[in-house]
């Protein structure tokens, strides 16, 4: 289980988190939701380690992740797909791919992912010689969760996987990420699309101004009359 | 026929310079390409390298100079990145600049106080150094054997960063810090190789470099850097095919200036020396002003294929 614990954590003088926290059960799907600017994206990079923290622990299957160096943090098995997708635009999608595996050694159970994941994102096989800057907006994040899934990891992070994209490409989306749930990874989920977040997440945390406001199973939310005028648009 | 044969040697004396600017070249379009840094002390470890080869030499043979003068070079490439450029990482990008021509007044003066600013005879090498003759030209054999190890070098170079993981990391760090890091892959490992290949490429071509010249002065590495650097630019700065191409380019056209008025007198268009080749140099300059107005990216920049 990841497990956060009154983290803390500011840049250039702005609190972005003021103790949140949250907890991420094994094979769940946990999604944390709010406004621009509540800390999402803050929370994910601070356990991803690129972010560092003023005070507060991040512990996984109770180990401390805070001031760990951010390839030891991927070994562990936590991998983040950064927002705006950040795959490598000169490298071709197969090299993106294999950059996944960067840590791994294990050959053959790296082409054996390989495979697996071009099950999983049939259009990367096609494309797996093209450079990934000529990809669509929605490949490239497919790219971007693929890369990540090179990893191995146990917990996988996005964060706005759909920002951008099109509707019927922001489900087939979701669709993987409920395919990537089932064989096993947790998935930590930020989005605005909260709707569709909510529906997927097993729980949900809502995050306003670096505090954590609401918590509860997906479904519960969903319904929230707070949520919904905020969050959902009714 | 006639301008060919007088033109010939010159061209040829050309490729070997070329090689000799492209492997300083390469070492300051890669770390441009990794950390959009021009290494302004670049060619300064390319002098240190020349000097270090001149003190080395004094004492130990040629066999065990060699390798431990590239060894230093190396290292020296390695600690500066480490000491003037690393602390700076997050800082912008003027202020590593700026840290960079510090390093070169550095590595400049203190030549200076090391030498007492007096020429030092560069050692000969035996059998590079050697007089043969070539089209009926008197010039040594390290003017064929650059172009030849430069190719080789830069084709390793080049497998290196195509076709290995590490030249993967490369490629990527140069794209895109922070996802590079999100692939763990550490960043600072990887600028640190990028500094090594590219002092050992200077470090190398200081050898083929100062063994065409009497010796080594503290602003030995001002020219040939500057040059070689021109080249980068010319080549589209962060391309290492671009780097090596543009080299080739100045170093053809700068020797074929420098025996212009003897090509232009024998083939009976002047004649006497008009004094062309002092132009040689204002060449390369020319050629840095012009690219910049007309294809500021250079021959072969980057083209953007980011999707926003």
């Amino acid at each position: 289980m990841l497990k956060i614990d009154n983290l803390h954590v500011s840049y250039g003088g702005i609190r972005a988190l003021q103790g949140v926290s949250l907890e991420v059960p094994d094979g769940k799907i946990v999604t944390l939701i709010g406004a621009n600017g509540a800390g999402k994206s803050t929370t994910l990079r601070t356990i991803s380690g690129l972010v560092k923290a003023d005070s507060g622990s991040i512990t996984y299957d109770g180990q401390e992740l805070l001031g760990m160096p951010i390839n030891k943090i991927l070994e562990k098995g936590i991998a983040l797909v950064p927002e705006g997708r950040r795959v490598f635009t000169n490298l071709s999608v197969l090299e993106n791919l294999r950059i996944g595996a960067y840590l791994r050694n294990d050959k053959a159970q790296i082409e054996k992912d390989l495979q697996w994941v071009y099950e999983l994102f049939p259009r990367l096989k096609e494309r797996s010689w093209q450079m990934a800057g000529t990809l669509s907006g929605g490949e490239q994040q497919m790219l971007a969760v693929a890369r990540a899934l090179m990893s191995k990891p146990r917990v996988i992070m996005m964060d706005e996987p759909s920002l951008g994209l099109a509707p019927l490409v922001v489900k087939g989306i979701f669709d993987i990420i409920r395919q990537i749930n089932d064989q096993g990874v947790t998935v930590l989920l930020i989005e605005q699309n909260a709707n569709m977040a909510l529906k997927i997440a097993d729980f949900a945390y809502v995050l306003e101004t670096g505090r954590i406001t609401l918590t509860g199973t997906g479904r519960e939310l969903l319904v929230n009359e707070d949520v919904k005028k905020a969050y959902l648009g009714s | 026929m006639d301008v060919l044969k007088t033109t010939l040697p010159y061209i040829i004396s050309g490729i070997s310079v070329g090689g000799q600017y492209a492997l300083i070249a390469i070492g300051y379009t890669m770390v441009y390409g990794i950390l959009r840094l021009i290494n302004f002390a670049h060619g300064d470890v390319f002098m240190v390298a020349g000097l270090m080869m001149v003190y080395l030499s004094a004492s130990l043979p040629l066999y065990l100079a060699i390798p431990l003068m590239i060894l230093i070079t190396v290292l020296l490439g390695f600690t500066i990145e480490r000491v003037a450029y690393k602390p700076l990482r997050t800082a912008p990008r003027m202020s590593v600049m700026i840290s960079a021509i510090g390093v070169s007044y550095l590595l400049q003066n203190l030549a200076l106080y090391i030498t007492g600013g007096l020429n030092k005879n560069y050692p000969q090498i035996p059998w590079i150094s050697d007089r043969i003759s070539l089209f009926g030209m008197e010039t040594s054999r390290v003017t064929v054997i650059t172009p030849f190890l430069t190719i080789v070098l830069v084709f390793a170079l080049v497998m290196l960063i195509n076709h290995t993981k590490i030249g993967m990391a490369m490629r990527a760090v140069s794209r895109d810090f922070e996802t590079s890091q999100l692939m763990g892959i550490q960043i600072n490992r990887v600028i640190s190789a990028t500094f090594i290949i590219g002092t050992f490429l200077a470090a190398v071509g200081s050898i083929l470099f100062f063994t065409n010249y009497p010796g080594v002065v503290p602003t030995s590495g001002a020219m040939p850097g500057l040059k070689a650097f021109v080249a980068a630019v010319f080549g589209g700065i962060g391309s290492i095919p671009g780097a090596v191409i543009g080299a080739f380019i100045i170093g053809i056209a700068e020797s074929v200036i420098k025996g212009l008025d003897t090509i232009l007198i024998v083939n009976g268009v002047i004649s006497e020396q008009i004094g062309l080749a002092t132009f040689s140099d204002a060449f390369t300059f020319v050629l840095l002003i012009i690219i910049l107005v007309f294809k500021p990216t250079g021959l072969f920049g980057e083209k953007s294929t980011d999707k926003v």
